[in-house]
């Protein structure tokens, strides 16, 4: 057991730690603050790379290479219950991801914040958060994935609810924890019959993990009584948490509102980290998903199925909502969930390494374009409105040169972008799927989507003419950000662009580095059974969308900021539904929200008049009883005792008259006393 | 009638006169003279018993009584020195009115 | 023949020493009582007791109970009755007392024989057990005098210095 592996918990305990120590931190300590988080953070990324070079070092061959540290945790009876982290490639790469992800927003929102008075509270829940994510991703126990996993969500809660004197960031913080809870509640019953069913909630155990092929062989024979197999319920438990977190439909409706939040955190958490941590759940119990799937046609297990048709509703049904917002950081939130919903295609189809891929790359060029938002809102004083946005691209040029990097990366962009072949793969793998080719269909609609949402939104922020509010005189024109916040979106941006390399069909390093081979490099195998027509194919679907944000937004210029988009003047009525988020949140709240509102009115007449009066009554009865016994006190007892204690007073004086001080008199009584017992002896007949 | 119950019989006869005068008369001398005499009746009781009973060899009788009429002595002198301390206080020898101890 | 005359002698005597309301007349019937029982104690063989009873009773108690009447003589004739108020009660507890005595003297197992004396009882044996047997009893005794002595005279002392 080497070094890194043994001391990988410092991985999430240091920002942690820096959590603990700058929430006592006084707000004037900006500084501080500030330099505990990022200095925190780049500690666990130098341990992170540690522990990425260890895993590279190790060969596999064909097994991935796992290594594990538990230990025992809390005692009852005579069970134990066990923790413990894990080193294996999925690890070690989502390690790298989240640090250095983490710490290039860090950096960013020492620029963003430095307006804010909250700064240090601000870096307390960033690193807090950091921390937990960490954990999630450390985890080789899922009771300790769960508690990170809440943990992620209760920093998600007080990031998004930072600014809470404003009611909307507020309701939306509640919105957000409530509605992951409901996943949270399906993942900890499967969590709990999971360790029902296996006896141990460890991922690996050198055999004896939940996931592990002695524990999945007993879960795949279990049968339940609706005709599902014990794997396919838990894994189907254990799925709705992450459709929860990772907001897919239906528990999609809490992350548009996030974007109350400040700008980092909807980067950080919302596009880059805490979403993934679905799709990371999914693939980290990959083998209960995938369990009795056999080699054949309808070769997919039900777990998986229902993974793969979520993913895809999701991206379609999302990427129409995109096409019809306003907010520049809203169509950015609805764009993460269609890309949500392609990972968790690429999951279901295609395995780990495909929808993982995606989430890597995703990751950077989401946080980079959020970020770049966040450059644009900041330049133009708070404006989020992108119909008074415009003409930026000669204000902003870097922000503008990295944003469209992110935008052609996000809409896949051949060749030259990662996302291209991040969705490539997917897409691959969605056109060879046995059981159908809808969710290949869908995902094709998805990315002609995406890329027209993506064009429109460019437009009317970057290019015409400016269409900002002029709020009072002598406001400046909109400006570039500091430095401070255009470095990480330019490495971003780098990324964005490199790491399609690591995952061409040439060179699968990727895969093979998840899977524990070695990649070869060979380009012989674009020519693969239908790899190049699938590349064909979703070029010129990404060039069709292209092309259309340009024939309705670009060739001319948008000029009004009150002006009807131009797809609402053609088709008013789909445009205000789409605008309209298909009602979805209107329909929760005629339905689920009012039975939840009766049901706490039942609860309270409950309360208020039956458990209240039953105690009332009880306290009553007591009353009651002391009452009574009061009076007997009074009444009885004290009168009992008086007559008592009169009589033995009459006693006492009768018996005080004997005493007359006459000598005489006593002599008497003895003579008499004397007479008296002796009649008394001779009448008991002593002799 | 035996001897010895004709002497336990005048015993008890000269008790009940000492009994009787001790509790009637008034003067607190009488009562005195009362309680000699029962004690006189108690020592003759002794030596009936010591003369008429089964070991006359032991004189226990005769020592009993020997030291009881030492003792009638000692309290007949006592008595009468308070008898006398009595009346030097409250001018009377009538016992009717010593009742100052009464409850 | 000889008991019954001395019985009645002591009796009478008794009766007497109770009931005369003068109080010298009293001593003196008392010392004819006393004075009978020594007979009796000589009849019985008890010669030394006999004559300690009338040196003591005779001649010291009942002298120290004529010399306390002098002492306490009331100014003036006692026009009193001589018995005292709840003479009744009294009456009715002596008779109780001697009831009960003759009773059990007549129903009890009282002893025939007429023993004769053995050797005479001399004062060498008396002498003898006192100094033996009866040796404490004879200090306690002597002590008893003492101290009743010492008590009495404390007791009865004319204070001639009276000035509260």
């Amino acid at each position: 057991m080497t070094w890194i592996v043994r001391n990988l918990w410092l991985i999430p305990t240091l920002p942690a730690l820096a959590a603990g120590l700058g929430s006592v931190a006084k707000q004037r300590n900006r500084r501080l603050a500030a330099s505990l988080a990022i200095g925190s953070m780049g500690l666990s990324l130098l341990l992170s790379l540690g522990a990425f070079a260890h895993v590279l070092s190790l060969k596999g061959n064909g097994e991935t290479a796992r290594e594990v540290v538990n230990f025992p945790w809390l005692q009852y009876g005579g069970e134990w219950v066990k923790l413990g982290w894990m080193l294996d490639p999925l690890t070690a790469l989502m390690l790298v991801m989240v640090c250095f992800v983490g710490l290039l927003i860090f950096i960013y929102s020492t620029g963003y914040m430095s307006h804010d008075e909250n700064f240090t509270r601000f870096f307390c829940f960033l690193s807090l958060f950091a921390g937990a994510m960490l954990g999630v991703v450390i985890a080789n126990s899922l009771l300790l994935l769960f508690m990170c996993w809440e943990l992620v969500g209760l920093t998600s809660y007080l990031l998004i609810g930072f600014w809470y004197e404003k009611p909307a960031a507020a309701a939306a913080a509640k919105k957000a924890f409530l509605t992951t809870r409901i996943g949270d509640l399906a993942f900890l019953l499967g969590m709990v019959w999971l360790y029902s069913q296996s006896g141990t909630l460890l991922f690996y155990d050198h055999g004896a993990g939940c996931i592990e092929n002695a524990a999945l062989a007993h879960l795949v024979a279990q049968a339940t009584g609706i005709g599902l197999a014990a794997s396919t319920g838990i894994a189907l438990l254990i799925f709705a948490g992450a459709v929860g977190k990772s907001g897919q439909v239906p528990l999609h409706v809490w992350l548009p509102d996030a974007m109350e939040g400040p700008t980092p955190v909807s980067a950080l958490i919302h596009a880059a980290t805490m979403v993934a941590a679905g799709v990371f759940l999914v693939a980290r119990v990959y083998p209960l998903m995938s369990v009795g799937a056999g080699v054949g046609p309808m070769s997919s297990t039900t777990a998986l199925q229902v993974v793969t048709w979520v993913g895809a509703v999701t991206a379609v049904f999302a990427a129409l909502i995109a096409v019809a917002q306003d907010d520049i950081k809203r169509i950015l939130a609805y764009s993460t969930i269609s890309q949500l919903g392609y990972m968790m295609i690429g999951l279901g189809v295609g395995g780990v390494a495909v929808g993982m891929f995606h989430l890597i790359t995703h990751a950077f060029f989401k946080a980079l374009l959020f970020l770049g938002a966040g450059s644009v809102i900041h330049g133009c004083h708070e404006e989020q409105d992108i119909r008074r946005m415009g003409g930026l691209k000669r204000f902003m040029p870097i922000t503008f040169a990295t944003y469209a990097v992110g935008m052609l990366a996000l809409c896949g962009f051949p060749l030259f972008f990662s996302g291209f072949w991040s969705k490539d793969a997917i897409l691959d793998a969605a056109q060879a799927w046995s059981v159908s080719r809808v969710p290949f269909y869908l995902g094709c609609v998805g990315a002609l989507l995406t890329a027209f949402y993506m064009t429109r939104q460019v437009y009317y922020v970057f290019f015409g003419e400016s269409r900002l509010r002029i709020h009072h005189e002598h406001q400046a024109s909109p400006h570039e950000s500091p430095v401070v916040m255009t470095m990480p979106l330019s490495v971003l941006a780098v990324f964005a662009v490199l790491l399609g390399i690591i995952g061409t069909p040439a060179w699968p390093w990727f895969s093979s580095f998840l899977n524990g081979e070695t990649a070869t490099l060979d380009a012989g195998r674009f020519f693969e059974s239908g790899i190049l027509r699938v590349m064909l194919i979703s070029s010129v679907i990404v060039f069709t969308g292209l092309g259309m944000g340009w024939w309705f937004y670009g060739r001319r210029p948008i000029v009004s900021a009150t002006a009807p988009d131009e797809l609402e003047r053609l088709q008013p009525h789909i445009f205000r539904v789409l605008r309209n988020k298909f009602y979805v949140d209107e329909f929760y709240k005629a339905t689920f929200i009012r039975f939840t509102i009766w049901l706490s009115r039942v609860s309270d007449w409950f309360d208020r008049w039956i458990w209240n009066g039953a105690v009332w009554s009880v306290s009553h009865v007591v009353l009651g009883l002391s009452w009574v016994a009061r009076a007997a006190d009074i009444y009885v007892v004290n009168p009992g005792f008086d007559r008592g204690c009169e009589s033995v007073e009459a006693g006492g004086k009768l018996f005080s008259r004997l005493q007359d001080g006459r000598a005489q008199d006593y002599l008497r009584y003895v003579g008499l006393a004397f007479a008296g017992l002796v009649v008394l002896l001779i009448w008991s007949g002593v002799r | 009638m035996t001897p010895l119950a004709n002497c336990l019989l005048l015993s008890a006869l000269l008790f009940s006169i000492g009994l009787a005068g001790a509790l009637m008369r008034r003067n607190a001398i009488l009562v005195l003279i009362g309680i000699e005499l029962m004690l006189n009746a108690a020592n003759l009781n002794f030596i009936a018993f010591w003369r008429y009973g089964p070991n006359p060899e032991a004189l226990t009788g005769l020592m009993f009584v020997i030291f009881s009429i030492g003792v009638a002595a000692a309290e007949a002198a006592v008595g009468l020195a308070l008898i006398i301390a009595i009346y030097r206080h409250t001018k009377t020898t009538n016992i009717d009115q010593v009742n100052s101890m009464r409850g | 023949m000889l008991f019954k005359i001395f019985a009645v002698l002591t009796v009478a005597g008794a009766v007497a020493a109770m009931s005369f309301r003068n109080l010298v007349h009293a001593v003196l019937a008392l010392i004819v009582s006393f004075a009978g029982l020594a007979a009796v104690y000589l009849l019985l063989g008890a010669q030394f007791i006999g004559l300690a009873q009338i040196l003591v009773y005779v001649g010291a108690v009942a002298i120290l109970i004529v010399f306390a009447i002098l002492l306490t003589r009331d100014s003036g004739i006692t026009s009193q009755s001589t018995t005292s108020s709840s003479w009744r009660g009294s009456i009715v507890v002596v008779l109780g007392v001697f009831g009960v005595l003759a009773w059990s003297v007549g129903h009890s197992a009282v002893y025939q024989q007429a023993t004769s004396l053995p050797q005479g009882t001399s004062m060498q044996e008396i002498g003898n057990v006192l100094m033996q047997r009866f040796a404490l009893p004879l200090e306690v005794i002597g002590v008893l005098l003492t101290v009743a002595l010492i008590g009495a005279v404390t007791i009865a002392i004319y204070e001639k210095k009276e000035t509260r």
